[in-house]
């Protein structure tokens, strides 16, 4: 045993498959006479070809992981934290982005973002995917086709505008949370997104940016103005009927539960896939990233298990979520243990905006979209700022090309102000532009549910089923 | 004919269920169902929230008898379901005008 029999009848034919190209390739190589040159060039071009296969396959592994972050992800974690009417309704919430945003991004979010532009906005030059294909965008990353690229950014458009629909949950018209998306996915996100990520952008830190801003994977991008903004929904909207009297548990910690845990998987992809590249940065960031979930669910569990005597489920999964968006930013510029301090940090923070600070001003974050994302991108930005090592990713360069360092703890003082900068852009950016798109979809179609569907909820009112159908067994 | 409805917690309906089959009670409907009488509800956190559940899970048992085993079967849920602390639940018994067996139209204790 243990041995693999071959049938004699494949014998031959193997030792033909094994021998016969070798010496057909050194023939062919002798009769063109290939110079030892000629003979680097090609092998060159084939360990090119190879780093970029390896590179490909973990961006396109990350693309997935990314996009199921939204679907099932977030639609669950969102899903099982409404009440039972609701839960289809804010699943659709999540799963309409992954839609809608799709399209919009192939039409003309991706040129917005990542097209030639100026300071603000990327241009028209990718409108329709124009240019977008096989060959390597090398300003952005040098060794995976573009399409690879664009794929992968779509996928932070599609969870970014979703991570919103928590702070209006169980209240928002279906039509109006559509036409909302789609307007801020153009006017708040891509505009963001170009300027941290988009070559000349203001904000960029590799591209020749005037305010250098370290975000890694989007915590500017993505949990600021995702945060923000939903905080100015949940203002706009006004709170749900019968908030905070009436009683609106979770109906499903479970549902949340696997939510949660799939978005802890998720992040490996949005985080370590950021480095656009199955390099040592990938798993730098990979284990920054998870670090800082273990971290942040230690300092959510135990400051609740101080205060309620008791650490609960949705505080554990509650934390991980608020360290994986603190990290964000951080995750491709900082070691191990700054990691495990920015996610302790962010989970007690977090637990402190969601428990104290909202209840104290009392506005109707539903499901804490602000709390979380917004608090929590804001803390891990300045953060990156503090923690930010040259070491793991020598980003800022100076006039000769020669890495500097990154953030405070290296010296660079100045780096800290430069994350204001960023920060500040980008909750300007969220409050004018969700203000303004607010204001032009309540002209248009009107936002909220009428009090009668509120009552009935979402998946009745909306959507015309029910999550759990129950009938008589026939 | 008598009907008895037991409330009881819901840890004690395997031990009054068996208890009830070896003093041979035949049948018996088991609901699931929530109340509350003396005992206090708890509360519970969601993040921060917290919210005071006072209608609590119980089990109810509903059997109906011929009167000459009611005693009987009240002593054995009563020996069953006790725990001596608030909660235990409570018997209800009231008088069943008819019993009908569906399958052959028999009546009275003959279609217990």
């Amino acid at each position: 045993m243990g041995k693999i029999a071959v049938p004699r009848f494949l014998v031959l034919p193997l030792l033909f498959l094994t021998f016969v190209p070798g010496l057909l390739a050194q023939a062919t190589s002798t009769v063109t006479g290939d110079t030892q040159s000629v003979r680097v060039t090609r092998l060159e071009q084939q360990v090119a070809e190879a780093k970029s296969s390896g590179d490909n396959a973990w961006m396109l592994t990350s693309s997935a992981l990314v996009l199921m972050m939204t679907g099932p992800g977030l639609a669950l974690f969102y899903g099982g934290l409404v009440r039972k009417k609701n839960v289809l309704g804010t699943m659709m919430q999540s799963f309409a982005m992954m839609a809608i945003i799709t399209v919009i991004w192939a039409l003309f979010g991706y040129s917005l973002c990542f097209g030639p532009g100026n300071s603000f906005l990327g241009g028209l030059h990718h409108l329709f995917l124009r240019g977008v294909g096989a060959a390597p965008d090398a300003d952005y990353a040098a060794t995976i086709p573009q399409q690879t690229f664009m794929i992968y950014q779509l996928m932070f458009a599609v969870i970014t505008p979703a991570l919103i629909t928590g702070a209006f949950a169980e209240r928002m018209k279906f039509s109006a949370m559509a036409l909302f998306m789609i307007l801020w996915s153009l006017l708040v996100y891509d505009p963001m997104a170009h300027m941290v990520w988009g070559k000349g952008g203001l904000l960029n830190a590799a591209l020749g940016g005037r305010f250098p801003t370290l975000d890694f994977a989007g915590g500017t991008v993505v949990h600021i103005t995702s945060g923000v903004s939903a905080l100015v929904c949940a203002l706009y909207l006004g709170r749900r009927v019968g908030y905070p009297k009436q009683p609106m548990p979770p109906h499903s910690v479970v549902l949340s539960f696997i939510g949660a845990c799939m978005l802890w998987v998720g992040w490996f992809g949005f985080n370590a896939g950021s480095a656009l590249a199955a390099g040592s940065l990938a798993t730098s960031a990979f284990v920054a990233t998870h670090f800082a979930a273990a971290a942040a669910v230690i300092g959510w569990g135990g400051a609740e298990w101080l205060r309620n005597g008791k650490p609960s489920a949705l505080g554990a999964i509650s934390g991980s979520v608020a360290g994986l968006v603190a990290i964000t930013p951080a995750a491709g510029f900082v070691g191990p243990m700054p990691a495990l301090v920015i996610g302790l940090l962010a989970g007690i923070f977090c637990y402190l905006m969601v428990v104290r600070v909202k209840s104290w001003f009392g506005y109707d974050d539903s499901l804490d979209a602000f709390g979380v994302h917004g608090a929590g991108g804001t803390l891990g930005a300045l953060l990156t700022g503090v923690f930010a090592t040259s070491s793991v990713n020598p980003i800022l360069k100076d006039a000769q090309g020669n890495a500097v360092a990154s953030g405070w703890i290296e010296g660079n003082a100045h780096q800290l102000l430069n994350q204001f900068v960023g920060i500040a852009m980008a909750w300007g950016l969220a409050i004018v532009g969700t203000l303004i798109i607010l204001k032009i979809v309540d002209m248009l179609v009107g936002l909220r549910v009428s009090e009668e569907h509120e009552m009935v909820g979402l998946d009745l009112s909306q959507h015309g089923e029910e999550g759990y159908y129950w009938e008589v067994p026939a | 004919m008598t009907k008895v409805e037991a409330i009881i917690q819901n840890s004690k309906l395997e031990a009054v269920k068996n208890a009830l089959h070896e003093i041979g009670v035949e049948g018996m409907t088991v609901l699931e169902v929530r109340g509350h009488g003396r005992q206090k509800g708890h509360t519970e956190f969601y993040r921060g929230r917290e919210y005071t559940v006072d209608l609590i899970p119980k089990i109810k048992l509903e059997l109906v008898l011929p009167d000459n085993m009611v005693e009987k079967v009240v002593q054995t849920i009563n020996g069953a379901a006790r725990t001596g602390k608030i909660g235990d639940g409570k018997i209800f018994l009231s008088r069943v005008d008819e019993a009908i067996r569906i399958r052959n139209d028999e009546r009275g204790e003959g279609a217990l």
